[in-house]
């Protein structure tokens, strides 16, 4: 559906070039939710900017649906952009006009007629859940009801990609998880595939069936969002994923369990999927003679099944020890050892 | 009453007097309001980062609107008699004042248009580009509507301003409120005529003030 082939982005700036995409090579298929993760800098606005052209890249081919985006121009270009919609972190709805009439803009655009289009608008604002606010203008609005403006708005000339340039990143948790809920639903009931960037891991594992970790222009890792959160490679995409599986009291208790008893074994256990609803510890204490202390427990759900992760300081006889890992192993459960003894 | 305190004033002449300076700062306000919006959004597009982004001609525009915005109105009319012979082939009349005056504001204008256009949220710009939208398309349904109370509140005040230009325009003999003030009050030492020109003045220009704030408010849905 989307490929990116060695794509290159530089910047001129005051004599100074500034590398924002970096050999960048990646495919998404048709009606996936693909996210791009990396903090700020890191270069995934301007890869997103890449797949509507509102960047060109310095190098590099740019496939969506068989057409390759950099040879285009023009008319083409604003054709293809129908087709490629966009929603941002800003919202970016004009001021002037009301909801209605902020949907309607990009049928305006297209040429639709007006019949067309406020039956096409009326749909729209039933989809995205502002029935009602028609009339509304967006500074009467909450930037959750803004971005569902901004969503009925991308959705107006039926896209096949839908690209949220972090389009929740200035919302509150709650009204993050309802736009995303009404991402998940599109994505659907419509087949839209949808490329979103943001610094919140919480968005990837919530919506992403794959994810891309950008930094400095470069993708670091790729994969499933099950695979990456269970076995991350790089340290920034470790980081990522504490924000959403570390409680920030961990180190703390690790430290002072180390003191109580500085002769126990810390373990990180990974469950995922099944493994998460099987009673794998009670097993273990009944099968080893060892104590077990619980340090810190956490279960994270993925659109593709749930991970969780659980810190454990074991106490008793090494070989006990060894042999109790052993058995973890073998029931397909992760562990990790975080410090000896 | 007012004629006890106004007693050597021409009722006839006055009047007349005031069509001329309305008519004057009418047209002058119209064709300012259409060539400072032309010049503003040359001078914004044509900035660096913007649509048509191109140096020389953003250099250019601003120079002429800055050569233009200089010079002082009593000179642009003894300057540009010339070009409104041109035009109308005679100097007499509000319609002499029309080139001058439309000539001295519409740089001044043009510059708030600048100002306004440069306000709007750039990302607004880049999602009617992301939707695939025309320039022409921005222009008229982007960047027109979202500066429109900005642009309204500047041409009142430019308009405010073109209604004491017009004063200034009896110079040449273009006729209106200043004229009047100046041949019949002051040279003859009528004061009352002076001041009843003045009070006329005021009102127009509350008016302009009134109308102006009224649009904007109801324009505004910040």
């Amino acid at each position: 559906m989307i490929q990116l082939t060695n794509v290159h982005k530089k910047f001129q700036l005051n004599r100074s070039e500034i590398v924002a995409v970096d050999d960048v090579t990646l495919s998404i298929k048709e009606g996936e939710i693909f996210g791009v993760i990396g903090y700020s800098g890191a270069g995934k606005s301007t890869l997103i900017r890449l797949l509507n052209g509102l960047e060109t890249p310095t190098s590099g081919s740019i496939m969506i649906h068989g057409q390759e985006m950099t040879s285009l121009q023009g008319a083409g270009l604003r054709n293809a952009r129908q087709k490629i919609s966009m929603i941002f972190q800003h919202f970016n709805l004009l001021w002037s006009r009301t909801v209605e009439e902020n949907i309607m803009f990009p049928l305006e655009i297209a040429g639709v007629k007006k019949s067309a289009r406020k039956q096409k608008v009326k749909e729209l604002i039933d989809l995205v859940g502002l029935t009602g606010r028609e009339q509304a203008y967006p500074s009467q609005l909450s930037g959750g009801q803004k971005q569902r403006v901004g969503i009925a708005r991308a959705l107006a000339n039926d896209p096949e990609v839908l690209l949220c340039d972090e389009a929740t990143s200035a919302l509150d948790p709650e009204t993050t998880n309802a736009i995303l809920d009404l991402l998940t639903d599109i994505n659907e009931r419509l087949g839209l595939t949808i490329v979103l960037i943001t610094h919140e891991m919480h968005v990837i594992r919530k919506i992403c069936h794959r994810v891309a970790v950008m930094e400095a222009g470069k993708v670091v890792e790729m994969g499933n969002v099950l695979d990456v959160f269970q076995s991350p490679q790089a340290d920034i995409t470790k980081r990522f994923i504490s924000q959403v599986t570390d409680t920030g009291d961990t180190d703390a208790a690790m430290a002072h369990l180390q003191q109580e008893s500085p002769h126990g074994k810390l373990i990180k256990l990974a469950f995922i999927g099944e493994r998460t609803e099987q009673p794998v510890l009670a097993e273990l204490i009944r099968k080893f003679p060892i104590d077990v202390n619980i340090v810190q427990g956490n279960i994270s759900t993925t659109r593709d099944g749930a991970y969780g992760t659980l810190v454990l300081q074991l106490v008793g006889d090494v070989a006990v020890i060894e042999e109790a890992i052993a058995f973890l192993d073998a029931n397909e459960v992760k562990t990790e050892v975080l410090i000896h003894d | 009453m007012i004629e006890q305190w106004f007693p050597n004033v021409n009722w006839d002449k006055m009047w007349e007097a005031t069509g001329e300076t309305l008519y004057m700062s009418a047209y002058s306000t119209f064709f300012t309001f259409v060539l400072g919006i032309a010049l503003g959004l040359l001078l914004f597009l044509t900035s660096p980062g913007q649509l048509w982004a191109n140096k020389i001609t953003n250099v250019f525009t601003g120079a002429f609107v800055n050569i233009f915005r200089s010079i002082p109105f009593i000179i642009l009319i003894i300057l540009l008699i010339p070009f409104t012979k041109l035009l109308f082939d005679s100097m007499r009349g509000p319609n002499a004042a029309l080139p001058a005056l439309i000539i001295g504001a519409a740089p001044f204008y043009g510059r708030m248009v600048l100002i306004a256009l440069q306000e709007i949220d750039k990302g607004v710009i880049e999602a009617a580009r992301s939707m695939g939208a025309k320039t022409s398309t921005i222009i008229f349904k982007v960047l027109l509507p979202e500066s429109m109370p900005a642009l309204v509140s500047g041409i009142t005040v430019t308009s405010i301003a073109l209604v004491g230009y017009t004063a200034m325009a009896g110079v040449i003999g273009a006729g209106g409120l200043g004229t009047l003030a100046y041949l019949e009050g002051f040279q003859r030492s009528r004061e009352d005529v002076t001041l009843m020109a003045t009070i006329l003045v005021l009102i127009i220009v509350f008016i302009i003030q009134f109308i102006g704030d009224f649009i904007t408010k109801r324009l505004d849905k910040r």
